[in-house]
């Protein structure tokens, strides 16, 4: 099979001007089950589809707590992510210890985000193979952040990741102006109607497919799972599914900047690491 | 024939030998006390006065700094401006309190550069400063100071203090070093004496006074102060040098026993 030429390190570089194996990281993220994360003025929540790898095994957690004020959700490599989460525990534990206050969202982003770049440009490492949606609240607010493999992070108003987000994407970006007012039972709401556009139209919401976490002013980070998030879900039963699950993949995926480059193309292989035949 | 194993003669009379250790004759000049150089103050400056009223907070040092008993350094000022919401003021040894005085600048900076609309606070250069404080004791190499930290958080004013030794804590008035003995006591029964908090008027009065009493009372001491005053409204100012109103009248009828 057709092998790539410059995909044989992270810091090899393509004449395009592209790192291949740190595009093919970005793609681990769309592995993993789809998360949501939207804020408010005062609130920020996140929304995770959780996944069972088999008949026999537990759903797969998918929102971790960081401190009493972030949370995050991951998609990706469960254990780069547990390695992400440990990290940022530490550095808001090191924070609150030596400065008495809770750590500001975007300098704990910022130092992970140095983290990892560091394994985008070094021959002897990997990148993390994982992208996170933060959610905080800090003395400037709710936060919502996005972190990818690339080691890019964005502040965002909502944002969803994971396998078919790109509809829980649409469905945001058509709610934006609702989101900055909304109460945290309405942001909730819009959320799993958010996730619930990434499911195929067989399978729907449940207690235990569905996480909930969310912070906001005088509000810890709290983590709803199993019969807590039933109330929830209750919310938006029976309500109609817009355009019949979530069949339709958009197009093109916003967040890869080189989308829609018309300058000479490497040769991409279909799947990332395909070594048959 | 050549004998390695064999002792070398010295290359002249008292000098090196080959193959061994040279010790240069004369006086020895490097210090012997590495471990025990750096742990008592030198240059010392004496008591910090601070107290909160109600609308702010004010500290006050005098600006003599000494070398034992004797006053050295007439003009040393000793309280400083971290941010437009952050004074902090410092006894003990001077040359510390500078080296402290450096990196909490240095922190400012590091802030500036950072440029995300998060400023440091009250509360946490005294925690920061006691945790840097605790660390130097516990190598035994602390920095010789009495740190008082002053501002206002979250609306309200906040003191706290920390020692050498990483001991601290916050109270409405602290003063530290000889003024511990003095003017606290006289500070503690002012703000008791009256149940709502002091106006900033009363407040700067108490610290005149105090002052007068420890320039009378504490031999390290020296009429000429600085003033910082972080006020609600009016922000952050050092006034100063300012004087301290001294009257000797009745100095002619004491006699010592």
């Amino acid at each position: 099979m057709f092998r790539n030429q410059y995909d044989s390190d992270v810091t090899v570089w393509s004449p395009q001007g592209r790192l291949h194996q740190v595009e093919y990281a970005m793609e681990a993220v769309n592995l993993g089950s789809a998360t949501v994360g939207l804020k408010s003025k005062t609130h920020a929540v996140l929304i995770a589809l959780k996944r069972a790898s088999s008949e026999l095994s537990a759903y797969q957690k998918k929102i971790i707590n960081i401190d009493e004020h972030i949370g995050i959700t991951i998609s990706g490599l469960t254990a780069d992510a547990r390695i992400l989460s440990r990290y940022m525990r530490n550095e808001c534990l090191n924070y609150k210890y030596s400065l008495d206050t809770p750590m500001p969202l975007n300098r704990l982003i910022g130092y992970m985000g140095n983290k990892m770049q560091h394994c985008t440009q070094r021959y002897d490492r990997r990148p993390y193979g994982v992208g996170l949606l933060v959610a905080g609240y800090d003395e400037l607010g709710a936060h919502i952040y996005q972190t990818c493999p690339s080691a890019n992070y964005y502040d965002c108003k909502a944002m969803s990741i994971g396998s078919r987000s790109q509809s829980a994407r649409t469905y945001l970006e058509k709610h934006l102006e609702e989101l900055q007012s909304s109460s945290l039972e309405e942001l909730i709401k819009h959320g799993l109607r958010a996730l619930r556009d990434t499911l195929p139209p067989e399978v729907d919401l449940n207690t235990k497919n569905v996480a909930i976490g969310y912070v906001g002013k005088g509000q810890p980070f709290k983590i709803l799972e199993e019969e807590e998030t039933s109330p929830y879900l209750a919310l938006i039963e029976g309500e109609e599914r817009r355009g019949g699950g979530a069949s339709a993949e958009g197009p093109a995926d916003p967040l890869r900047e080189d989308a829609g480059d018309d300058g000479p193309q490497d040769p991409v292989p279909a799947v990332a690491m395909d070594t048959t035949e | 024939m050549f004998d390695p194993m064999a002792n070398a003669p010295p290359l002249w009379s008292n000098g090196p030998t080959p193959g061994s250790f040279y010790n240069f004759p004369g006086p020895q000049t490097k210090p012997n006390d590495h471990f025990t150089h750096s742990q008592s103050p030198v240059t010392t400056a004496t008591s910090i006065v601070a107290l909160a009223y109600d609308k702010g907070i004010m500290i006050a040092g005098d600006l003599l700094a000494s070398y034992g008993s004797l006053a050295r350094y007439r003009n040393c000022p000793r309280i400083m401006e971290v941010n437009d919401n952050i004074l902090l003021g410092a006894g003990g040894d001077y040359a510390d309190f500078q080296y402290v005085k450096s990196f909490i600048e240095q922190k400012i900076i590091d802030e500036e550069c950072l440029d995300d609309g998060i400023k440091l606070k009250p509360k946490s250069l005294y925690c920061w400063l006691t945790r840097v404080m605790y660390q130097r004791r516990n190598k035994f190499d602390p920095l010789w100071n009495n740190l008082v930290i002053g501002g206002i958080q979250d609306g309200t004013p906040f003191l706290g203090t920390v020692d050498k030794l990483g001991t601290a804590y916050t109270d409405r008035a602290i003063c530290t070093g000889y003024g511990a003995h003095i003017a606290l006591p006289m500070i503690r029964d002012a703000i008791e004496k009256k149940a709502q908090p002091l106006t900033q008027a009363e407040a700067r009065a108490l610290i005149e006074k105090s002052l007068e009493v420890l320039f009378y009372r504490d031999a390290r001491s020296y009429p000429k102060y600085q003033l910082g005053i972080i006020d609600q409204d009016e922000g952050v100012k050092i006034e100063g040098p300012l004087s301290v109103s001294q009257n000797w009248n009745i100095a002619t009828i004491i006699k010592s026993v």
